[in-house]
């Protein structure tokens, strides 16, 4: 058939696709719809980045920056007192040094305190003379320096800071400014307060993770948060896994497809949306208020500080995050265990193995990566969640460890959010400090849910 | 009653000793492992089969063909109760393993599973080593024996051992798919069942696998019942003793149309539908 039969063809039996320059223009037109398509999910993306990366360098610029600190005595004076050499670093100086350092410039009283806190050597005393401390541990409640072991030169070194040094932090910059305006700074610092020492200060620091909360920013950590955090977040897991792998494994494998299953996964998935203050109300109806004998401790004969911390105890917090996250956990759970191929339930089935151990090993097995990265993902909305927590009652000054299920605690972002809210603009650099950890904690939860999951990750 | 007195010999099985009844056969003098009687296998309201009335002859191999969707595999998850987990499956009629009935009130499933056992369409070993393939459904039954006796035995019946002797501790999805049929069958015949049923074994191999497989269930018959589903009507013709056919009626549900010595259905088929099927006319 010759081209032109064939147009003769086409023409008879109606062609209605379009022919020569107009199919190119309008394979063109096409593309170019294509593309701007294209474009636009490109922007998506990059506008998800830019908010991503403006939150980071929020919190980054506010946790490093220069300081302008002030100090009572200035340590170099105490280097000098001491008659060692000038620029000698004071927290390098021998516990010798510093326990003179406390007697040249405490009062005797002050300073018969800190020694019966803790004593500053194992084989003398510093402030109490021996008679004195002999009736002091004669008593019925020994001061705490009885029995603890001495103070090392660190603790010795903190307790000249807190209470000789005294630095205090008059001004403070963000990163930004600090490395674009440092002349500036420094020349306003000259000016305005002639006797502050300026310092590039990282806001995240060893000693700030280290230490417990502080009324003074210069000393206060976040110790308790995460130490509380842990605790909670450990014993919500420890209530959430079972019961929602549990809850998952019956729903999926041994209830009949009937109204009341479709109702209780409907629901499930429900719950899952519930604003989590909701959940703090229930915990505080529940878990504070009417199990307050258990979540206390007071029925399991557990002390807490006179009753001070009632229900509003770690256990509580637990539990209220565990409701929380259990329909994450049940959701996540029975998605993995639905992805196990049928077939191998079949298999297990068909070689007269029981249901329970078809599950038991292979349904299970090969559910776990994703019962794992959805029960670690939940953990990591636990970590973060803080609405549920200030409703059932976390503390928000707390100076001591969190030991148990019956302490009263706080968390990360309970004392990120109570330090936003102080004015001194020192508790600012504070939170964002505590919010990069935070961050950091987060991001390893998740990354070790990444690595869980490759490591049971199956092919078939 | 009537007799069918054609000549036709299929081992030692003559077609004198078939007893036609209602379209049923039932091999006289020869032992039947597993035969059912009026069974019908509803899906919720739905009626998939109807009326099959078949006798799986003692270690030969049966065969089910028919049409896509006439229940042929319906009829075969019924022979060990699979259909069981179905949601909605319901049975009437009786499955008679040993002359007992399946469907019994005092029968357990799994029991019934133990001994008679199955392997599926598609390949589907567990994402585990090819010896935990073999011994997990030994152990979970209760096996006291020693377990590598009992896996090296299910592979070589298999013809399965000389090719993964040396990797045992090697996923069970190493294996060509042909192999991991293979090693389904081991599987199977590890727990030592009376009737193995095979749902289309072959459908997902290629030629030589299939042949493979073929020879390999010609060698299983000298030990156990084979029942097999195949859409295959060569593999039926070469590879079974006795052949079912199964086609639909109106309102869908299958029913038995023929059933007896292979070499007959083939050659001398009693019924019209039959011989249409065979010939490629239909289905």
């Amino acid at each position: 058939m010759s081209p032109a039969e064939a147009a003769v063809v086409r023409e008879a039996v109606g062609n209605r696709f379009p022919e020569g320059d107009e199919a190119i223009r309008h394979g063109r037109r096409r593309q170019r719809r294509g593309t701007t398509y294209r474009v636009a999910f490109l922007a998506a993306l990059a506008l998800a980045v830019l908010a991503l990366l403006t939150l980071l360098f929020t919190v980054v610029n506010q946790s490093f920056g220069l300081v302008a600190i002030e100090e009572t005595i200035p340590r170099d004076d105490l280097v000098a007192e001491l008659g060692l050499p000038a620029g000698t670093d004071l927290a390098s100086v021998e516990i010798n040094g510093l326990v003179a350092i406390l007697q040249n410039r405490l009062s005797r009283n002050a300073g018969r305190r800190l020694e019966r806190d803790q004593r500053f050597f194992a084989d003398r005393l510093v402030f109490e003379p021996a008679d004195s401390w002999a009736e002091v541990c004669a008593r019925q409640e020994p001061e705490p320096g009885c029995t603890l072991p001495a103070r090392d030169q660190a603790n010795v070194y903190q307790l000249v800071l807190e209470k000789v040094v005294e630095p205090d932090i008059v001004a403070s910059w963000s990163l930004t400014s600090s490395l674009v305006d440092r002349t500036a700074i420094e020349a306003e610092i000259e000016e305005e307060f002639p006797d502050a020492v300026v310092d590039f200060r990282s806001w995240v620091s060893p000693s700030f993770i280290r230490s417990p909360q502080h009324p003074d920013p210069e000393l206060a950590g976040i110790r308790t948060a995460i130490l509380g955090s842990l605790w909670v977040l450990a014993l919500a897991i420890l209530a959430a896994f079972p019961i929602g792998v549990a809850a998952a494994v019956y729903l999926e494998e041994y209830a009949s497809d009937n109204w009341i299953s479709r109702l209780i996964r409907t629901n499930i998935n429900n719950l899952a949306g519930v604003p989590s203050i909701i959940y703090g109300m229930l915990g505080l109806a529940i878990f504070v208020r009417a199990l307050e004998s258990i979540t206390s401790g007071s029925a399991l004969g557990a002390g807490n500080d006179g009753g001070v911390a009632n229900g509003r105890t770690i256990l509580s917090a637990s539990l209220t995050l565990a409701l929380l996250v259990l329909p994450v956990v049940i959701i996540s759970s029975q998605e993995a265990i639905r992805a196990v191929p049928q077939s191998f339930r079949r298999a297990g089935l068909a070689l007269g193995a029981t249901k329970w151990q078809t599950i038991r090993a292979h349904v299970l097995p090969n559910a776990t990566p994703g019962i794992l990265t959805g029960t670690i993902l939940a953990m990591a909305r636990a970590f973060g969640e803080t609405a549920p927590l200030v409703v059932v009652g976390a503390s928000t000054f707390i100076t001591v460890d969190p030991d148990g299920p019956f302490s009263k605690f706080t968390a990360l972002p309970i004392q990120i959010f109570q330090w936003t809210s102080r004015p001194q603009e020192e508790f600012q650099h504070l939170a964002a400090a505590a919010i990069l950890v935070l961050l950091v904690l987060l991001l390893t939860l998740n990354a070790t849910a990444i690595l869980l999951r490759n490591r049971f990750q199956r092919s078939y | 009653m009537e007799t069918v007195e054609s000549a036709s010999l299929v081992e030692d099985v003559k077609m004198a000793d078939l007893t036609i009844e209602a379209g049923a056969a039932r091999p006289h003098d020869h032992p039947v492992a597993v035969e059912t009687r009026d069974l019908a296998v509803y899906y919720g309201a739905f009626r998939a089969v109807k009326d099959i009335n078949v006798a799986c002859v003692t270690n030969m191999i049966t065969a089910l063909i028919g049409p896509s969707g006439c229940g042929k595999s319906t009829v075969l998850r019924s022979f060990n109760r699979m259909n069981d987990l179905i949601p909605g499956a319901r049975v009437e009629g009786e499955v008679r393993l040993d002359g007992i009935n399946i469907y019994g009130p005092a029968v357990d499933p799994v029991e019934v599973r133990r001994r008679v056992g199955m392997v599926f369409q598609k390949p589907n070993p567990f994402p585990k080593s090819i010896f935990e393939n073999v011994a997990w459904g030994a152990r979970v039954n209760g096996f006291k024996g020693n377990l590598n006796e009992l896996v090296e035995g299910a592979l070589r019946q298999a013809a399965l051992w000389d090719e993964v002797k040396d990797k045992l501790r090697e996923s069970g999805y190493s294996l060509s798919g042909g192999q991991q049929q293979r090693l389904c069958i081991a599987r199977a015949i590890a727990l030592k069942p009376e009737v193995v049923l095979m749902d289309e074994p072959t459908s997902a191999l290629d030629p030589v696998a299939t042949l493979r497989i073929e020879e390999l269930i010609g060698e299983l018959k000298e030990r156990y019942t084979i029942v097999i589903v195949t859409h295959n009507m060569q593999q039926a013709a070469r590879a079974s003793d006795f052949t079912a056919f199964l086609n639909m009626d109106e309102d869908r549900a299958g029913y038995l149309v023929e059933y007896g010595p292979t070499e007959a259905i083939f050659t001398k088929p009693r019924q019209q539908t039959t011989e249409d099927y065979i010939t490629g006319r239909f289905g």
